[in-house]
């Protein structure tokens, strides 16, 4: 029985929902979870229900990583610190946007918890409007495809470096299509001192305009074609990659997701792809995936 | 050793208060005027003087964020801060508040900007009347720092379980070196009970904070958040009289009266100004004047009743506010002084004066000038509000 | 029902919400087909599939939205997804 429990509004084919049952499974009962405002807490905390079966705390969109050192720091001045992992759970939002100032400072002052990012790529829970971390020509509803447009222009925000930047002894990206690894790598960042960073990418059914049984085939190939490369960095060097044995072109990925959808009816579609395919190629030298 | 006076910085006699209440994690983010308490902290936590988690932290916003989740985990909790760092903790302060997280804070009375200023008003703690914080202005040091073991104890309360902040003016009470009675820790231990809070965040007993609650639940967390201010409008004085007993000092619960009881002319304000129309009213009483001051202490919860019972004697009202609401015209003690009065059949003209802005100094020639315009109300001259002490070559 | 202010009330407490109403098609597991590798139960994000005594799994249909991510993922093809008659 997990320790996300059912009955939450998560929509069918969650990716957040999966996100969460992987952490907690992975750490177990002694610990406390600390969520920002987002799908995962809306969902899972309509009063007076909880699918928590952990202390569970939210606060505001922005402070969850301020709110976990708080917590960090009471629980030693009470002396009941013992095993308990302190556990941010927050979205790509919560987490490199309006977060952003929060979790810098909480990792430059070294405090002992684990902040995961479940990375759906947009502010899902308001509507699928674009965050930080929304890919490069991703259509949102705050950067749509239209006549004189290719959906998002921006590039994603590298999260990872920027954590691994502040000196923490374990950052890794993971994806839900990759439980094992996932949860490997959770537990691996619970056990580590000082405060660790796991970047989960979490295909969403609803805001990438997929059906819902897609989401572990959807996140499967945005690994095989290096979109969303799986590493592991301690102390700021990369020490573990997934190896990619069958690369994909990203091509694949791309027509598996409506918010994609325009690169293959507008003409200039096909130089944006060229372009998004670079930044997999980035990936695999970059990271050593081949 | 009791009733010892030592002549300290107003913040070191505030940071000394907050030691010896014993809390469990400070965490806070400099600015001006409040830095020296927090100065004072770091040294205390720095030379082992507090058995306490000090936390630095990268802005107001994280500090009381931190302070969330801290109190929620069973901390007793303090921090500090001013003006634009209060102004950036606002959705945090309502958040606190409705989380029913009892943390104490210290409000140093600065103006806001635009234009920055650094002085003292109190426009910052007045913008964040509709919080749910309990809110007590204090009147000099001593109080400042008295108020702290006191307001721990009323928002501790298990009924009450509400935010408080403690107000003290920029500068003025800060940064002044007064004589005071630095809180003894034996007394404090006596007065203060240990924080220990029903329901935390506990592995063994886990429960979810900061639930969602739709339109068929959200009323009734704000009522409860109202009857909690009630149950404090009685604590506050309860308080006040408990620590009377353990330290044999008094300013008032609520309100506080000085030479009121005939006066005709009634001034009320609260804060440090409190001392300069004393010494007006001294003055102005050796001249025949009938006139008093009605202190007020707690703005939040709003004293109305004690208010009301107060000046059914006055013939004029003197409201002064180091506060506006830019587009009423007025400060907010005058506005809700009115307001409470409104459905009685008493009544008194109430006259607003705003003043002291951004750290204007006000002298007592100045509280002579308001009585004498106040009085105009008589040849039924009236201005209902105004900021006063204008620059006729800026205005 | 006793508000509690600043919490809800027993951790779970959504397991309440019987979100099997949610559902338009429901999977039908075959236990013929079945290798036992326990994807389903895995990539499951109602955390409602369950090991059977005998090695097999079967969802609780009392939760399952119908996402249909277990079919997708079988590996054995052994769960199909049925457009439920109501």
């Amino acid at each position: 029985m997990s320790l996300l429990k059912p009955g939450h509004r998560g929509c069918a084919g969650c990716c957040d929902a999966l996100a969460a049952k992987f952490v907690l499974d992975a750490i177990g009962e002694d610990c406390i979870v600390v969520s920002p405002t987002g799908c995962l807490e809306v969902f899972t905390t309509p009063y007076p229900e909880s699918s928590w079966g952990v202390p569970w705390i939210h606060s505001l969109f922005e402070n969850a990583a301020a709110v976990a050192s708080g917590i960090e720091v009471a629980l030693k001045a009470l002396g009941k610190k013992n095993n308990t992992r302190i556990v941010a759970i927050g979205g790509d939002g919560a987490t490199l946007d309006i977060g952003l100032q929060a979790i810098s400072g909480a990792f430059e002052r070294g405090h002992d918890l684990l902040y995961i990012c479940v990375d759906n790529e947009a502010y899902m829970n308001t509507g699928v409007q674009r965050s930080g971390a929304t890919p490069l020509y991703a259509s949102t509803t705050t950067s749509p495809a239209g006549k004189i447009s290719s959906g998002n222009p921006q590039h994603k925000k590298n999260m990872p470096a920027i954590i691994a930047a502040h000196g923490s002894p374990y950052v890794a990206t993971a994806s839900v299509a990759y439980a094992p690894d996932m949860m490997k790598k959770v537990k691996k960042a619970a056990q580590t001192k000082g405060p660790t960073y796991v970047h989960v990418h979490a295909p969403c059914c609803t805001g990438w305009r997929f059906e819902g049984s897609k989401t572990i085939e959807v996140g499967r190939l945005a690994v095989e074609t290096a979109m969303w490369p799986l590493y592991e960095m301690e102390n700021g060097v990369i020490t573990n990659v997934k190896k990619l044995r069958n690369k994909k072109p990203v091509e694949e990925y791309l027509r598996a997701q409506g918010r994609f959808k325009h690169l293959f009816t507008a003409e200039s579609g096909v130089e944006e792809i060229k372009k998004i395919q670079a930044i997999a190629d980035w990936n695999v030298k970059n990271f050593g995936l081949e | 050793m009791r009733n010892r006076m030592v002549v300290v910085e107003g913040s070191f006699a505030v940071a000394h208060a907050v030691k010896v209440s014993r809390p469990h994690v400070i965490s806070a983010y400099p600015i001006t005027p409040q830095t020296h308490i927090v100065e004072d902290l770091a040294q205390f936590a720095a030379d082992g003087e507090m058995n306490c988690e000090y936390m630095n932290v990268e802005s107001e916003f994280s500090a009381i964020s931190a302070l969330i989740g801290a109190s929620a985990a069973g901390a007793r909790t303090y921090s500090s801060t001013t003006s634009q760092g209060l102004a950036l903790m606002h959705e945090a302060l309502f958040n606190a508040s409705g989380m029913r997280l009892p943390i104490i804070m210290t409000v140093v009375n600065r103006a806001l900007s635009a234009p920055i200023n650094i002085w003292n008003d109190q426009q910052d703690s007045i913008s964040q009347r509709d919080t749910g914080w309990i809110q007590l202005y204090a009147e000099d040091v001593q109080e400042s720092a008295d108020t702290i073991p006191q307001l721990y104890k009323i928002a501790e309360d298990p009924d009450i379980l509400l935010p408080a902040m403690t107000c003290m003016d920029g500068f003025i009470l800060s940064h002044v070196y007064e004589p005071v009675i630095l809180l003894e820790q034996s007394l404090t231990d006596e007065f203060l009970p240990r924080y220990s809070p029903e329901i935390v965040l506990d592995p063994k007993n886990p429960m979810s904070f900061g639930a969602f609650a739709d339109p068929s639940t959200y009323t009734e967390f704000r009522y409860k958040q109202e009857k909690a201010m009630a149950v404090a409008l009685n604590r506050i004085e309860e308080v006040a009289n408990e620590f009377n007993d353990v330290y044999g000092r008094y300013y008032g619960g609520l309100i506080d009266g000085y030479l009121l009881d005939d006066a005709e002319i009634v001034i009320m304000a609260m804060g440090s100004v409190i001392g300069t129309i004393k010494d007006a009213i001294d003055e102005l009483r050796s001249e025949g004047e009938s006139i008093g001051l009605l202190k007020v202490r707690s703005f939040r919860p709003f004293p109305a009743d004690a208010i009301k019972k107060a000046i059914k004697n006055a013939k004029v009202v003197i409201t002064l506010d180091k506060n506006i609401s830019i587009g009423k015209n007025e400060g907010a003690l005058c506005t809700e002084v009115k307001a409470c009065l409104y459905n009685t059949d008493f009544r008194v003209p109430v006259i607003g004066f705003m003043i002291g802005f951004g750290g204007r100094d006000i002298p007592i020639s100045m509280i002579r000038n308001l009585v004498t315009k106040a009085k105009l109300v008589e040849k039924g001259i009236f201005v209902e509000s105004e900021i006063v002490d204008l620059r006729e070559d800026l205005a | 029902m006793k508000l509690i202010i600043k919490t809800v009330t027993k951790p779970g407490s959504t397991r309440a919400n019987k979100t099997g109403a949610w559902r338009s098609f429901m999977p039908v597991f075959d236990h013929k087909l079945c290798s036992k590798c326990g994807i389903c139960a895995i990539y499951c994000p109602e955390g409602v599939v369950h090991k059977l005594e005998n090695g097999f799994y079967e969802p609780d249909y009392e939760y399952c939205k119908g996402c249909g991510i277990c079919a997708n993922e079988c590996p054995k093809k052994a769960i199909i997804m049925v457009l439920e008659g109501k």
